[in-house]
């Protein structure tokens, strides 16, 4: 995804407000960015507080920065910077942060972003997006580039399965209309459940949706969804991320609002690191349970 | 220079009836960077200068010198530190052109500072930026991330004034961190830095003449509560407000000054 997010932003290289700033991180991947921004590519360094209101002040200015970091230097290092002096002033300072969820694996829980978009979203005017396919990241960037606020872009690793055709990119897509019950994924994660499900019987396949862009509301869930779990009475939510401020959470919260919540609920989500040792994302996925295996057995039940 | 001191001794009673009638503190601290304030906004800064308040605890004597140029009213400061207000204790944001960014939370002005100078140059933009920093915010790491960031990029001029009153919240500056603020430091980052006396109104007026190009620091020292008897240099006036009779008292020691 980081390459597409790279190849999009050189293609849009000419917009003379589009300055990119980096903590010191794109080797092998930002070079063809770095060449076609010039002065307007800023590897700002070891200093993701100052990056990050030295892009708020460069919003100010009229332009429109990118902050590139892996994840928890965007989000978490910086957090009051992004909360006063871009999210207070609704500037168009676009965070993007490397490696959502587990996706840094074996480079250590430094390096994970549990807890980024529940974060994030407590603060005022942001918008987040997590792509779930490669194909998103091309549509997402261009939405950014032309969001008025700030906003979230969590990138992982496309895990989209061979020879699937996906509907057209929208903020809630159906992915499979199994008579199972009703799974939301959010992220890449939607890729692994499809290569795992899209095989089972229809009884047991889930009707599965993804969705892209955060906050969620009453207004944004899709009718399809709410007749879905009308029929399945039975809701799952997948995301790589802790349950608090997850969209298991927002999504429960609208539905409840709403007068909707299904009879049965379930969560799998981002636990932490259950046996305190380390891994790879895959490893880190089965210890929480958001693997193939683990989401199948609850299917099947 | 003359009449510039008369309105800011207007400004520094204004500014002490202001917190008086709001029941409020921070007034040392406010006191020590006001005259910096009155002398950028009366004789230095143009339309398309920015100012950025770094110590955001002085968002009062920021207050009274935008009323001092007709900027406020008598009845917008009636509102300070009230209900339904704009200008609430530490700077609010989308309030007035002439504050740009909310600020309070110490170590975030430098920084926004250096964005608007590097955006100003990146788009060809005229004016040049001052930002106003106390001197216990050289504890904050981020505002070393922002002069490491300064020093070593191309920026639209900049200037920064630190408002060197020796006290913070809980005790004397150098008794808290033992950081010897000198000029030595920030030359070492290949900055150009000067001491001037932060109070001499034609001193702060000579170092904004030098302002026209690359970055200048000046230690600018201070006396936290200057010109009031019993607030200079005393710590408990970095949160104290005025009884009836101290207020008076201060009104009448800047009267015979």
């Amino acid at each position: 995804m980081r390459n597409i997010l790279c190849q999009t932003l050189v293609e849009n290289a000419s917009d003379p407000k589009l300055v990119f700033l980096t903590g010191d991180l794109g080797f092998m991947a930002l070079e063809p960015l770095r060449d076609a921004l010039g002065e307007r590519f800023i590897n700002a360094g070891l200093a993701e507080q100052n990056m990050v209101s030295v892009a708020a002040g460069l919003a100010g200015t009229g332009l429109r920065p990118w902050v590139y970091s892996i994840a928890p230097f965007v989000y978490a290092r910086p957090y009051e910077h992004i909360r006063n002096d871009i999210c207070l002033h609704h500037l168009p300072v676009m965070l993007v942060g490397n490696g959502g969820g587990y996706a840094y694996g074996s480079m250590g829980a430094t390096h994970h972003a549990l807890e980024d978009y529940g974060a994030l979203l407590c603060l005022q005017n942001m918008k987040v997006y997590v792509p779930a396919f490669a194909t998103d990241v091309p549509i997402i960037v261009c939405q950014l580039m032309r969001q008025s606020g700030p906003g979230y872009l969590r990138l992982g690793r496309c895990e989209l399965p061979k020879g699937v055709e996906l509907p057209e990119y929208a903020a809630w897509r159906r992915l499979l209309r199994g008579k199972g019950p009703t799974m939301v994924a959010a992220g890449p994660l939607a890729g692994a459940i499809l290569s795992v499900t899209a095989t089972l019987p229809q009884e047991q396949q889930p009707d599965l949706w993804v969705v892209t862009e955060l906050p969620l509301s009453a207004e944004s869930i899709p009718e399809g969804l709410l007749s879905s779990l009308r029929s399945s009475q039975r809701l799952i939510v997948v995301e790589e991320h802790v349950s608090n401020g997850g969209v298991g959470q927002m999504l429960c919260y609208c539905l409840a609002l709403m007068g909707r919540m299904p009879t049965v609920f379930s969560h799998r989500c981002a636990v932490g690191y259950v046996s305190a040792r380390y891994g790879s994302q895959k490893f880190h996925r089965k210890e929480c349970g958001l693997d193939a295996d683990s989401i199948l057995k609850e299917l099947c039940q | 220079m003359e009449k510039l001191k008369q309105v800011i001794k207007t400004a520094r009673k204004r500014l002490l009836e202001m917190h008086f009638n709001s029941g409020v503190g921070h007034i040392g601290g406010n006191l020590s960077a006001l005259d910096i304030l009155m002398v950028l906004f009366h004789t230095v800064l143009e339309a398309k200068d920015t100012f950025i308040l770094s110590k955001g605890h002085a968002a009062g004597a920021l207050y009274i010198t935008l009323w001092s140029i007709g900027r406020l009213k008598d009845e917008d400061l009636l509102q300070f530190h009230k209900d339904d207000t704009k200008l609430s204790g530490h700077l609010a944001p989308d309030f007035l052109p002439e504050i740009p960014f909310a600020t309070g939370s110490l170590g975030h002005g430098l920084s926004l500072a250096a964005g608007i100078a590097l955006g100003k140059a990146l788009q060809k933009q005229p004016g040049r930026v001052f930002c106003l920093l106390s001197d216990g915010e050289l504890q904050e790491g981020s505002t070393w991330e922002a002069l490491i960031f300064i020093a070593h990029r191309v920026l639209a001029p900049l200037t920064l004034f630190i408002d060197v009153n020796g006290l913070q919240g809980f005790g004397k500056t150098q008794e808290i961190t033992g950081l010897q603020l000198t000029v030595e430091k920030f030359r070492e980052f290949g900055l150009a830095a000067e001491e001037i006396d932060g109070h001499d109104v034609n001193a702060i007026a000579a170092a904004c003449k030098r302002s026209n190009s690359g970055t200048k620091i000046y230690l600018a020292h201070t006396c936290k509560g200057y010109g009031i008897s019993f607030m200079e240099n005393k710590m408990e006036w970095h949160y104290l407000s005025m009884t009836e009779e101290q207020y008076r008292q201060a009104l009448k020691e800047l009267e015979s000054a």
